[in-house]
């Protein structure tokens, strides 16, 4: 374990170890509201880590739904985390061995792949523990509070945090897009695909986590095919 | 009973979505296409989830299309992750407060 390396993801974490508490919470009091335990909630929340997945699951359980149903539900809407999890891959160093990849898989989160993937040079095992481990017990006990206080949060405050997350993502993206004009026209791509699926009859029939992958895949393939990324830039340099 | 294993499906699936592609695909891709492809995927993913959800991310409409063009400002500047999620959620506090 490198301890510098540590500290500097969970220094990196801080935003997202925020962001994961109101979200959490929120998610805590959807659950208790739904008749799941405290235990329940917070136990869904530290073997899952992951938002869309776990509100959905919820509505399943809620419906009694099929495990078959709750499968390709979870399979539609977490797979872009394969998608992530391709691209993380190659932005492991040489230390991350099976292993470890068995470990770091396990929080791959939309906002952890975020701030992972977009730092200067390869990141190693030590990184991202830091980075993965507070996030983790973040949304766990955000979870556990949200369903034990069940409404304590002032509506005014909740609704300010609601878009901390989404205020991380375009922090992320603006300085890149700035600075690199086939970045910027790849996500004007993926915003106007994006809001073609939300409101055009028919596309929007598509469920949100369809939605993500091809507009994802459609974006970025069209963007690598007219913008190839030079050798020396290639995939790390993001 | 069954609340045990829905939950552990859920569980189960979702890692193995998560761990399949990280394990398998340890070697560096050599694909031109491909290395520009995942080197755009951050990008458009983040760019896919946020827009149109910010939008609908608060209580109205009006506070968050604020908090989204104050963070659109502070990111085009480079300020911090901490720093633009922090001002955009102050923002969207303050435009409630006044609407």
């Amino acid at each position: 374990m490198d301890r510098k390396d540590f500290v500097e993801g969970a220094k990196d974490s801080v935003a997202i170890v925020v962001g994961y508490f109101s979200v959490s919470f929120t998610f805590g009091i959807v659950a208790a509201q739904a008749g799941l335990s405290p235990f329940l909630a917070t136990l869904m929340s530290l073997t899952n880590v992951t938002s869309a997945g776990q509100f959905a699951g919820l509505n399943l359980i809620i419906a009694q739904s099929s495990y078959l149903e709750m499968f390709l539900t979870q399979l539609v809407i977490n797979l872009r985390y394969g998608l992530m999890s391709l691209s993380l891959s190659q932005h492991l160093d040489k230390k991350a061995t099976t292993g470890k990849r068995l470990l770091i898989a396990f929080a791959n989160t939309d906002e952890i792949f975020a701030v992972s993937v977009v730092k200067p040079h390869k990141v190693s095992p030590s990184y991202m523990a830091g980075l993965e481990i507070f996030p983790i017990l973040s949304w766990a006990l955000g979870t556990f509070f949200g369903a034990v206080a069940n409404n304590l949060l002032p509506a005014a405050v909740s609704s300010a945090l609601g878009i901390a997350l989404y205020g991380m993502f375009v922090a992320i993206v603006m300085p890149v897009a700035r600075s690199h004009k086939s970045v910027a026209i790849a996500v004007i791509l993926a915003a106007c695909l994006s809001l073609a699926f939300h409101y055009v009859p028919g596309l929007k029939a598509i469920s949100s986590g369809f939605t993500i992958i091809i507009c994802t895949i459609a974006a970025s393939a069209l963007a690598a095919w007219l913008f190839p990324v030079p050798e020396d830039d290639g995939g790390d340099a993001a | 009973m069954k609340i045990y294993l829905y939950i552990i499906l859920m569980a189960v699936t979702t890692y193995l979505i998560r761990m399949l592609p990280l394990v398998l695909f340890q070697k560096p891709i050599r694909s031109g296409f491909i290395k520009s492809f995942l080197y755009y995927v951050p990008y458009t993913c983040l760019t896919v989830m946020t827009i149109p959800a910010i939008f609908t991310s608060t209580a109205s409409v009006i506070s968050a299309t604020v908090g989204f063009i104050v963070a659109v400002i502070l990111g085009y500047y480079r300020k911090s992750l901490p720093v633009v999620a922090a001002f955009a959620c102050l923002a969207v506090f303050i435009t409630e407060r006044i609407m």
